[in-house]
């Protein structure tokens, strides 16, 4: 979709502020807004691809004045009710109502070290062989789907080199939405950066993408 | 609820004024998946814990330091670089699918997501604010070199910047070129010649006198 985290190419935010010595957490709040999206990814209740696609669904004004952690804590509330394991209701209040649906799992202090070290590969078997071949020359498509897509606006549309068969990988536009994994060949397609941005871009720019077999056409 | 925020104390930051409601609202939802049995607080000490204390970017110094002392290992790194870098025992959540870029005198490499955060965990722990916030993202692949110049990076006008926008589930480690007056040096010493910056692209590796 074409929501406010689809950011390449803005302008306007001003300079990159680094931080030094920044810690890992700003705020205590920070530390359990991470643990807490962790365990309830635990559940088993919604992939990767679904929980990307709430934070990129948080409307542009909230999510561009949101910090990072706050992006994180309104999509998994959005994904706690989605699910029926909170309501609207014990969101706004605090208050338990209702037990709840029951998870696959709940993350134990016993389980973090193995959960975290397996993490979640999501490479799959394709049934078909790689539709394009390295130094093919492809062009992205134009896609503006009101669905989850991570194909960013900048790239589309836009003639590019396949400079890498990536593998097979779940496809995110289905699995954002429960349609399954439906696997596809991933490239890098690299374009030059005049392709992308035209006159008076940085000549010695390019710029790669990893894209799914799918958004991309022979040129 | 015990004393899990025990330690709370509000930094009173300029640029985000939402941090109080922030701090009630996640431990109201704390308190409430808890009182569910959804969420073990332990397991949340246990996730901070880890990325406090254990996963870092010493990991990602140390893959560079060994591609950096072994061309058998910087090889494999190129070729297959999850399993390079699983041999070194750093494997896991956002580290599932890896590839190392090797910067050269030719070619600087600069990794951005900018639809999220994507990032390599496994190797460089959590990303800081900058990698995550909208300088960063929106810049990143239009105007990388306004984006160095705020790194106090600047390179010759010659040097082609490839710029890597993670879109999928790939993850960059950018190998920085060793620097030179290293040669005989252990890996741990090369370790400590790699910054988190440095293998984003933001940064190069620093120079020896700054390990002294």
């Amino acid at each position: 979709m074409n929501g406010p985290h689809d950011l390449g190419g803005q302008m306007g935010f001003g300079p990159v502020a680094p931080e030094p010595h920044e810690p890992y957490f700003h705020a205590e709040w920070e530390k359990r807004a991470l643990g807490l999206t962790l365990s309830c990814g635990a559940f088993g209740a919604w992939t990767i691809d679904e929980s990307r696609h709430a934070r990129e669904n948080i409307p542009p004004a909230a999510y561009l004045s949101a910090s990072y952690y706050e992006i994180w804590i309104r999509a998994l509330e959005t994904l706690l009710a989605r699910h029926g394991f909170v309501t609207p209701d014990e969101l706004k209040t605090g208050r338990l109502e209702t037990p709840g649906a029951p998870p696959k799992r709940v993350l134990t202090a016993e389980m973090v070290a193995g959960v975290l070290s397996r993490g979640g590969p999501c490479d799959r078997p394709a049934e078909a062989a790689p539709g394009f071949v390295v130094g093919q020359t492809v062009r992205t498509k134009n896609l503006n789907p009101a669905t989850h897509t991570r194909l960013p606006r900048y790239a589309r549309a836009k003639t590019g080199m396949i400079e890498a068969v990536q593998g097979s990988f779940v496809f995110p536009d289905d699995n954002a939405h429960g349609r399954g994994e439906n696997p596809q060949w991933v490239y890098t397609v690299v374009f030059d950066g005049p392709e992308i941005w035209g006159e008076g871009s940085d000549p010695t720019l390019s710029v790669s993408i990893d894209a799914w077999e799918s958004y991309l056409e022979p040129v | 609820m015990s004393g899990h925020h025990a330690h709370d104390h509000e930094h009173d930051h300029a640029h985000d004024n939402h941090y109080s409601d922030m701090q009630a609202r996640v431990r109201a939802l704390e308190t409430l998946l808890t009182e569910k049995g959804l969420v073990d607080p332990a397991a949340i000490d246990a996730i901070v814990e880890t990325y406090e204390t254990k996963v870092g970017p010493r990991n990602g110094a140390r893959v560079v330091a060994t591609a950096w002392s072994d061309p058998d290992f910087a090889d494999w790194l190129t070729r297959d670089a999850t399993a390079a870098i699983g041999s070194l025992g750093y494997t896991g959540r956002q580290g599932e699918h890896m590839r190392a870029v090797f910067n050269t005198p030719e070619t600087h490499h600069l990794v951005v997501c900018t639809l999220c955060s994507c990032y390599p965990w496994s190797v460089l722990g959590l990303p800081p604010v900058w990698y995550k916030a909208p300088a960063y993202r929106s810049r990143a692949v239009l105007d990388p070199r306004g984006v160095l110049a705020e790194f106090n990076l600047s390179l010759p006008e010659t040097t082609k910047i490839r710029v890597w926008d993670s879109t999928a589930e790939l993850r960059y480690l950018v190998v920085p070129m060793r620097p030179s007056g290293t040669e005989g040096w252990t890996v741990e010493q090369l370790a400590d010649l790699v910054t988190r910056d440095s293998m984003i692209g933001t940064g190069l590796a620093l120079q020896p006198e700054a390990a002294r």
